[in-house]
């Protein structure tokens, strides 16, 4: 597969290890230890499907911080959902949402009870159930960081061009970059550098990251989520820190620019607005959300169907929160793998396809270092 | 009968149009052998020693997919039960639940398929049933083979047998059936897309009967793929076993469609494949031998048998990591056999 | 993937290793058939700069290279 393939190389992957190998003994040499923060769901799973952090030395931590849009989103969002089924609308969704918990109960168990939830592989079959069933209310849930926030304001676009009037989306869009601003004035977590999104920052761009490792003080990377993107990224992490910079770097030129896309960032101020939003784990974030604007009110379900989204309740135990802002690895949380599993979730974390607990879950091995899973 | 001639209901009622049906379609391709005169049932000799008896139903959508049709799934799927249980397929039951609407067209194709893949295996339809069910009750055709076999005394084939250092063998790519099958679904067009494996793998089986002490186990990756069978495997037993990514074997449009839907071939089900653990001093003559026959063209080391991680499945990827080949879990994928 | 097609509704078709899936391009400009492109949910958000890709390639194929020639100094040593 060509641009696939060749960012796979085992024997590059084994160059870099032993160079990040090296690092990580200087580093020791220096007394210190490296926490670097993952915030972009394909980098939690690509790391857990290559068995990243088995190659690192046991100096250098990489954590998986909030880059799952689904676990970031309170249960209230799913209550929300299981009312509109309730209501008789047709609730479209990706797979992996149908098991997420709400306050009591979650879209899987409402689908045996009748509701109409529905699963869908892409938004846009989404918008073409609502025009093949013009007589039924459709709302398709649309959870996403700025990736899929651009691709839903096309849709939102197209639904409006055609004339769709029974489609509209739950919203649950988040910005990236306040995020990382919340964790690093937590004091509850130790950051010493970021492992920047892959396609987030090819829709904002590098230039959003200027002012966190300036403010930080801590170097932001951004790296694509082939392996050997990571390992790259990882070692262009411990470079800076070797060297006690605190820079941003762009080792995914080839897909991220410094503007970003403009046509993406357009599409998304034509449609939404910053808004206050609230983080599992981080609490409220001033203007971390974006919402539908006013004027696009018949896309917005919350709106059109007057259904307020409120906190809810998170089922007793779940230490998601802490898991989500990397204060916590899963195998610290009690229920994790016992209680809590890709059957049973207690929490978003274990069943959200970029979930932190589902990446640990399905690709954990026993570790030495990292006391990881089962 | 004609091309666009729908099956009805009264076509399982018993009465005339059940005779025409099975007189035109059933009769005419299996009326040789045991089914000439349709008994209710087939009275069969006795072959010597031990029986294998096997039965599987097949639900897959759709029916008709790249490289194949549910009918070579029915004949396959059963076959390969026999196979790898260390037998020799002799005769199937050809079960048949009919959604009324179906086109006559579609069942002939099926029953070709039927009458060509038990040729081809050298089995014999000896018997079987047909019903019909009203229109939203069955999903166009619902199959269910039985089959029996003679196990052939070579063969002792046992969990408790596999010992470290031992050979996973596969006779060819991975996930090949799965991954048509879902291309297919999600309206994937292609060039030269995934095609199904669906094949009978019983010759390589008897291929090497006479290395029989050294053939451990066998298994085919039907639902749940090469992950689920060798977690079975491993679970609960004194050994683990390690992959490396690097080693297994796909085919390119495999590959691309697994990459496009984000899903791990190893937990995509094959039709015409069989995992052999084998002691390692009988693995290269064994793919040597399966490399000479067209069903094992690809035939490769899958992984070997090890003392640590036991009771797991470990892949060394392409970085040089490791990590858990767990069983699939969650939402998995529907109707693919 | 590569953008294969660009269809006469103006959806792309892009195509890895001879399988084809329907990409909506609105987020990007000016492609035409040969680009690669991005692809997130259906959406393409990007297009590769195959200048910039070649050149990582290149880097990591020398990295790969240093692995075998040391391991061939290793493997001489007595």
């Amino acid at each position: 597969m060509k641009y696939i393939d060749g960012f796979r190389n085992p024997e590059a992957a084994a160059q870099f290890v032993r160079q990040i190998v090296a690092q990580g003994r200087a580093l020791d040499e220096q007394g210190r230890r490296v926490h670097v923060m993952e915030v972009c769901g394909s980098h939690t799973m690509a790391i857990g499907r290559y068995g990243i952090r088995s190659l690192l030395p046991g100096n250098v931590e990489l954590i998986s911080g909030p880059g799952c849009p689904v676990c970031v989103t309170a249960p209230g969002y799913i209550d929300a959902a299981l009312a509109l089924a309730g209501r008789g609308a047709i609730v479209a969704t990706f797979g992996d949402m149908v098991r997420v918990p709400g306050s009591d109960s979650d879209l899987t168990a409402c689908r045996s009870q009748g509701g109409d939830v529905r699963v869908c592989y892409s938004p846009g079959a989404a918008l073409e159930l609502a025009r093949r069933q013009p007589d039924r209310d459709v709302v398709f849930l649309a959870i996403g960081f700025e990736t899929t926030i651009a691709p839903m304001a096309c849709l939102v676009e197209e639904a409006q061009r055609q004339g769709v009037k029974n489609f509209s989306l739950l919203t649950a869009f988040k910005r990236v970059p306040p995020a990382l601003r919340a964790l690093l004035s937590d004091p509850e977590i130790r950051i010493d550098a970021f492992l920047c999104p892959a396609h987030v920052s090819a829709i904002i761009g590098t230039l959003a990251y200027d002012p966190i490792a300036a403010d930080g003080r801590v170097p932001c990377v951004i790296a694509g989520f082939e392996p050997l993107d990571i390992l790259y990224g990882v070692h262009g992490i411990l470079a800076q820190v070797l060297n006690r910079q605190a820079k941003v770097e762009n080792l995914y030129a080839r897909v991220v620019r410094p503007e970003g896309n403009p046509k993406a960032q357009a599409m998304i101020a034509r449609f939404l607005e910053p808004v206050d939003a609230a983080w599992r784990g981080l609490g409220v974030i001033p203007a971390s959300g974006l919402a539908l604007r006013s004027e696009y009110a018949m896309f917005d379900a919350a709106k059109k169907f007057g259904i307020a989204v409120c906190p809810g309740r998170q089922q007793a135990g779940c230490r998601c929160g802490e898991v989500i802002k990397g204060k916590i690895r899963p195998s610290a949380c009690a229920l994790f793998a016992k209680v809590c599993t890709p059957e049973n979730p207690v929490g978003p974390c274990m069943v959200s396809a970029e979930g932190t607990c589902a990446a640990y879950f399905k690709y954990g091995l026993p570790d030495k270092t990292q006391g990881e899973k089962k | 009968m004609s091309g666009d001639k729908l099956i009805q209901l009264a076509h399982g009622g018993g009465g005339w149009l059940t005779r025409e049906l099975i007189e035109s379609e059933i009769v005419a391709r299996f009326g040789n052998g045991p089914l000439r005169g349709l008994p209710d049932g087939a009275t069969l000799p006795s072959p010597r020693g031990q029986l294998v008896f096997t039965t599987d139903s097949f639900v897959v959508q759709p029916l008709e997919f790249p490289g194949g049709n549910i009918g070579h799934l029915a004949v396959h799927g059963t076959v390969n039960d026999i196979a790898v249980c260390g037998g020799v397929p002799l005769w199937l039951s050809l079960a048949l639940i009919i959604e009324e609407g179906l086109p006559f067209a579609v069942l002939a194709r099926v029953l070709d398929s039927v009458r060509s893949a038990a040729d081809a295996c050298g089995v014999t339809v000896a018997t079987g049933d047909t019903k019909v069910v009203a229109r939203g009750q069955g999903d166009g055709l619902y199959v269910n083979t039985a089959g029996i076999g003679q196990a052939l005394p070579e063969f002792a084939l046992s969990r408790e047998r596999i010992r470290e250092g031992d050979c996973v063998l596969v006779n060819g790519p991975l996930a090949d059936h799965g991954l048509a099958v879902l291309a297919a679904r999600q309206n994937i067009g292609f060039v030269n897309g995934p095609q199904s494996d669906t094949a009978p793998i019983h010759r390589l089986v008897l291929s090497v009967r006479d290395l029989g002490a050294s053939v451990r186990f066998m298994r085919d990756p039907t639902r749940g793929g090469a992950a689920a069978v060798l977690n079975e495997i491993v679970g609960g037993a004194g050994f683990g076993i390690l992959m490396r990514e690097r080693d297994l074997p796909l085919n390119p449009a495999t590959r691309a469609v697994s990459e496009m839907l984000g899903i791990d071939p190893l937990h995509v089900a094959s039709e015409g494949r069989v995992i052999l653990i084998c002691a390692a001093g009988a693995a290269p003559e064994i793919l040597r031998r399966w490399h000479a026959m067209p069903e094992g063209a690809g035939a490769a080391c899958l992984g070997v048998v090890t003392r640590d991680n036991t009771g797991r499945v470990v892949l060394e990827t392409l970085a040089g990591g490791r990590r858990l080949v767990d069983v699939p879990r969650g939402e998995l994928l529907p109707r693919i056999c | 993937m590569k953008l294969a097609e660009i269809r006469a509704d103006g959806k792309g078709l892009a195509e890895l290793d001879g399988c084809r899936h329907v990409v909506d391009l609105s987020l990007v400009n000016g492609v035409s058939p040969g680009a690669y492109l991005i692809v997130h949910a259906g959406y393409a958000i990007e297009t590769l700069d195959q200048e910039s890709a070649d050149a990582t390639l290149s880097l990591f194929e020398e990295m790969a290279k240093e692995v075998a020639s040391e391991t061939r100094s290793a493997n001489a040593e007595p």
